[in-house]
């Protein structure tokens, strides 16, 4: 129990920050600010976890402190390359269904979605081909249930499974559309991306 | 590997309306085997309903080659590919696929019919057709008299009845419940695995999943696909991407 709890709130927050870095350093404050912005605050964090994560990120050469406190004694940090790359990594796989809640999908699309240089369509294709993967292995396990008539129950836990994933693939859909709709109205941002990431197919 | 029942190679399609050219398709690839069930997803306006209309010869790409049970269908003479839409394509739609004035046997006897095969060999065929997707009991009935899943399954009796091994099929469990969409997938299925190449096209990805493979395109492009790997790359002097 322990240990899944602490993966399903730690990972997020680990990636979640680090990809909040990628838009130019920031201090523990900002960074939950920031983040409580990025998600709505339907994951509040503390600034001690915040501050406890910067640790294990720098621990991890994933970032690293930038110059000297200022006044207020507070720490900023920014993002090293291997950070750069881990976030990249992170946007890039999709979330497994079995080891994280699907709530991680919902705070990695929220902050694809307000980080620059990140292809959010991607990242939507990208979940949308690994749910679709594992609706269609539920799927065959259904067909296999229905050949060894009456077990109703088990074919019904599936049907749990398979409506669940579905209802992720049309929110994905749906995230997709809006986002789309968003860049349609939105004129061409003037925020200069902090992140070396390319930029020029966006428009 | 055999050589695909249905492969799309290199194919683009553009429409003109007024001054602007639509790129309904552009640079779709796309091999289906006998055996194999394969769904189209994307939103609409992606070009799912044109690539089935190509891959059935109801429509032409602007460039690039259909080959149905290996023939080039820009080859063929329009007799000829009449002929290709008789005796190797079969289509399912969402819904009015069935004459309403003819009984489940006779619609499924209709195409083998109209290819000069005699009426009572045509109506044991199809009585055999309906019997493996399971409403041989309903032979006799109309259309009205039957339910929307009925009428389906009639549907892909219809479609692989005689020599079609191809069955292309658009939205068929649009107008139907949860339940019975799945037993219309069901039979679908059943019938790829026992010998017909199917291709699906549907929004739900509660259907799409009871395909071997998911292909998603988007604006003309197939931008990804789930399951296991096509195999087109190896089909095609070039591959993809």
């Amino acid at each position: 129990m322990d240990t899944e709890y602490a993966y399903s709130v730690s990972m997020p927050i680990r990636h979640g920050l680090l990809a909040l870095l990628e838009r130019g350093p920031r201090h523990g404050y900002q960074l939950r600010a920031e983040f409580d912005t990025a998600t709505g605050a339907t994951w509040p964090l503390n600034v001690g976890q915040v501050y406890s994560t910067l640790d294990r990120l720098e621990r991890d050469g994933l970032v690293e402190q930038d110059g000297s406190p200022d006044p207020d004694g507070r720490i900023a940090y920014r993002i090293t390359d291997a950070g750069r790359s881990e976030v990249r990594s992170w946007f890039g796989s999709p979330v497994s269904a079995k080891a994280a809640p699907r709530d991680e999908l919902a705070i990695k699309l929220a902050l694809a979605v307000t980080t620059p240089g990140v292809d959010v369509v991607s990242v939507v294709q990208t979940q949308r081909t690994a749910t679709m993967t594992s609706l269609q292995e539920l799927t065959r396990l259904k067909v296999r249930a229905g050949a060894d008539a009456g077990d109703l129950a088990w074919s019904l836990v599936l049907d749990s499974l398979v409506f669940r994933a579905e209802a992720e693939i049309r929110w994905l859909d749906h995230c997709e559309a809006r986002v789309a709709r968003a860049a349609a109205q939105r004129p061409v941002s003037t925020d200069a991306p902090v992140s070396p990431a390319p930029t020029a197919a966006r428009r | 590997m055999t050589a695909p029942l249905l492969l799309l190679s290199g194919v683009t399609r553009e429409h003109q309306q007024g001054d602007v050219v639509v790129h309904a398709l552009r640079g779709v690839d796309l091999a289906v085997h006998a055996g194999e069930l394969v769904a189209v997803m994307g939103p609409s306006g992606s070009g799912k309903s044109t690539l089935l209309h190509i891959a059935g010869g109801l429509d032409s790409p602007t460039t690039g080659q259909v080959f149905v049970e290996g023939r080039d269908l820009a080859q063929l003479s329009p007799a000829q590919l009449a002929a290709v839409r008789r005796r190797s394509v079969g289509y399912v739609f969402q819904d009015l696929n069935l004459l309403p004035s003819l009984s489940a046997v006779e619609n499924v006897a209709l195409p083998l019919e109209l290819d000069g095969v005699r009426g009572g060999v045509a109506r044991r065929t199809a009585r055999a057709a309906l019997d493996e997707v399971g409403v041989g009991a309903l032979a006799s009935r109309f259309p009205d008299e039957m339910s929307g899943g009925q009428q389906q399954r009639v549907a892909i009796a219809r479609a692989l009845v005689g020599p079609r091994r191809l069955l292309l099929a658009d939205e068929p469990t649009g107008a139907l419940d949860s339940s019975t969409g799945e037993e219309v997938l069901r039979v679908l299925r059943a019938r790829c695995e026992a010998g017909a190449a199917g291709v699906l096209v549907t929004h739900e990805a509660r259907h799409a999943a009871w395909a071997d493979r998911v292909v998603f395109l988007r604006d003309g492009v197939v931008v990804d696909q789930s399951g296991p790997a096509a195999g087109v790359e190896s089909l095609l002097a070039g591959g993809a991407v």
